[in-house]
């Protein structure tokens, strides 16, 4: 029996999964408390201790581990114009698993520079210009990054012609410098895939041993990646499938946290209606957002802002005083449990708000045009209307007995003109078995799509929790 | 890379898209490099799309007639997003109706615009204005 181990260090628990390639099959699951601290190998050899128990013993091939331990990868972005390059330089950060903790437009301030120091990013990447476009902004703002007195990396995936003059004027500075390829090179043509490799490259060779969580390099073939690039690498194959089975097509996912919700789309998102055109800077099949507003606990008061008391009042018929003393509870105790009829009511409007915010974020927009020849449409970002699948994963959900009303309740959307998806047939991840297998995937592709078809492709299932 | 860059779209709700693929053919043909963003082009796109790429003009299409109100405020903008000065050419069939031209083309040049093209002009008339203005030999 060929046995590998999957690890995920998350923030607050270090969740571990057993698989044996040859069934394939999940042989065990154990979570333990995440030690990011002290010694990050001290809750993995707990998780260890509780996975023998369970199923053991074993004798691991392979041990694959992913983290957002310690705060997880932190980025700041850098480009020129808002809707193009540093929105560009977004759209690669977040595909990369980073949290994209501030993103800049145009050249960077000094007080931008003073804002940086105390984000303390762990990359930096300066973006803008296409190639053989404009260079001033690049060049100043790399004045004012090889300026700022700390070390953190550098990735310059901006105009080429600027990229050597980029790596001259930081190189005497403390931060290492890394080059990628322009994340624009022509106007509204993304290229994130190598500049998300370079940033895959200085996750591993420096990020994980900065955080201290290279002590574990004994116990492990070492972390591969971020945790929420796991999550991608599972959807990806699922999605698409291998050249032996197929995968189950577009798909969208979302983990709704405590503090911020990401939302994972694996869909073109073409326009689907007649004379419709799309704008702006086309976006990547395979795309991550995160909202950092969005979440059941801390982010419920960015969840009451964004759409408001009056909405919250419909949804729960509570009062505006009952509701913002809920939220104020919540955001304060992260740890908090619903206790009364009030506050469940409260939990279940979060939960729909939030899903529905963020799929509306990462969703595309429509808007109507009066031409001589009749009403155009103008799409920006992905149609996702015609997506029939949907993930969702996150404690505060999994553990709701609410889910199909959640889901049911946070697609409804009223704004025709946002181009979120509709009907979805749910899965929820209880097992966190896409991150899992998203690892997995790079050793055991097979194994790895057998046991996600197996967990979220069941077509008789479909049919009931429609 | 010495190759002048050129945006180029028609603008506003205008649909015409074959004027543009040939003028996009044509520009391209005589060593420009351009960046074309195809019909139902914003001011604000037509101004992004300069400054990422460094353009040394822009290039403005008009057939249905609303080329007047598309165009206003056009070289403000510009001038506020930081291209100051940058080559601003409108052509095409860009008033209501049929007006003497010498007055429409006052009227554009007056909202700032470099040079302007009435209909039926050729690309070649174009192209030699460009090489004019952007000192191309």
């Amino acid at each position: 029996m060929r046995q590998v181990l999957l690890i995920d260090f998350g923030s607050t628990y270090t969740k571990l999964t057993a698989v044996d390639l040859d069934a394939p099959r999940v042989v065990a699951t154990a979570q333990a408390r995440t030690t990011a601290d002290s010694d990050i190998s001290t809750g993995l050899n707990e998780g260890l201790a509780l996975l023998e128990k369970e199923a053991g013993p074993f004798r691991f091939e392979a041990r694959l581990a992913c983290s957002s331990a310690a705060g997880g990868l932190n980025m700041v972005a850098s480009g020129l114009v808002p809707s193009l390059t540093a929105k560009a330089a977004k759209l690669a950060a977040f595909g990369a698993g980073a949290k994209v903790i501030q993103s800049y437009a145009y050249q960077l301030t000094r007080e931008d520079a003073e804002e940086i120091a105390e984000i303390r990013p762990d990359i930096l990447l300066l973006t803008g210009g296409t190639d053989g476009g404009n260079q001033e902004t690049i060049l100043h703002n790399a004045r004012r990054v090889a300026g700022i007195p700390l070390s953190f990396p550098v990735i310059v995936a901006g105009n080429r012609s600027a990229r050597e003059e980029c790596a001259e004027i930081l190189s005497p500075s403390p931060h290492p410098v890394f080059c990628a390829d322009n994340v624009m090179p022509e106007m509204n043509r993304l290229v994130i895939e190598p500049v998300q490799q370079v940033i895959r490259q200085v996750f591993l060779e420096r990020i994980i041993s900065a955080k201290g969580l290279s002590e574990t390099q004994t116990l492990l073939d070492g972390i591969l990646m971020p945790t929420p690039s796991a999550v991608l690498e599972g959807l990806k194959l699922l999605a698409g499938g291998s050249n032996k089975r197929a995968g189950l097509g577009d798909l969208v996912a979302v983990d709704l946290g405590g503090a911020t919700t990401d939302v994972y789309s694996i869909a073109d998102g073409f326009p689907t209606r007649a004379n419709t055109m799309l704008k702006g800077l086309a976006e990547p099949r395979v795309k991550r957002t995160v909202e950092g507003d969005i979440g059941m606990r801390f982010g419920a008061r960015g969840v009451l802002e964004a759409v408001g008391e009056e909405a919250f009042g419909r949804l729960t018929g509570l009062s505006d005083d009952i509701i913002e003393q809920v939220v104020a509870k919540y955001g304060a105790h992260p740890e908090a449990l619903p206790t009364n009829p009030d506050e469940e009511k409260v939990d279940f409007a979060l939960a729909v708000f939030a899903l529905r915010t963020a799929l509306a974020r990462h969703a595309g927009t429509l808007e109507k045009v009066y031409t001589p020849v009749g009403p155009m449409y103008q799409q920006t970002g992905k149609d996702l209307t015609c997506s029939r699948r949907l993930i969702v994963t996150g404690g505060a959900l999994i553990y709701t007995g609410q889910l199909g009303n959640i889901i049911r309740e946070a697609l409804v959307q009223d704004d025709p003109w946002v181009l979120t998806p509709r009907e979805m047939l749910w899965r929820c991840d209880q097992g966190y078995i896409l991150s899992a297998m998203g690892l997995l995937s790079g050793y055991g592709r097979d194994a790895a799509l057998e046991l996600l078809l197996g967990a979220f492709g069941k077509e008789e299932e479909d049919a009931a929790c429609k | 890379m010495d190759r002048k860059t050129i945006i180029l779209g028609v603008i506003g709700a205008d649909v015409h898209a074959v004027g543009n693929q040939i003028l996009n053919y044509a520009f391209t043909d005589a060593g420009f490099h351009v960046v074309n963003l195809g019909v139902m082009v914003s001011q604000e796109e037509f101004i992004e799309a300069a400054i990422e790429s460094a353009a040394d003009a822009i290039v403005v299409s008009s057939l249905y007639g609303h080329g007047e109100l598309d165009c206003q405020g056009l070289r403000d903008k510009c001038d506020e997003a930081g291209l100051k000065g940058i080559l601003l050419y409108v052509g095409g069939n860009i008033v209501v109706g049929k007006q003497p031209f010498d007055q429409v083309e006052e009227r554009f040049r007056q909202m700032g615009f470099d040079r302007i093209f009435g209909p039926g002009t050729s690309p070649e008339e174009g192209i030699q204005a460009l090489k004019e203005d952007l000192g191309v030999a």
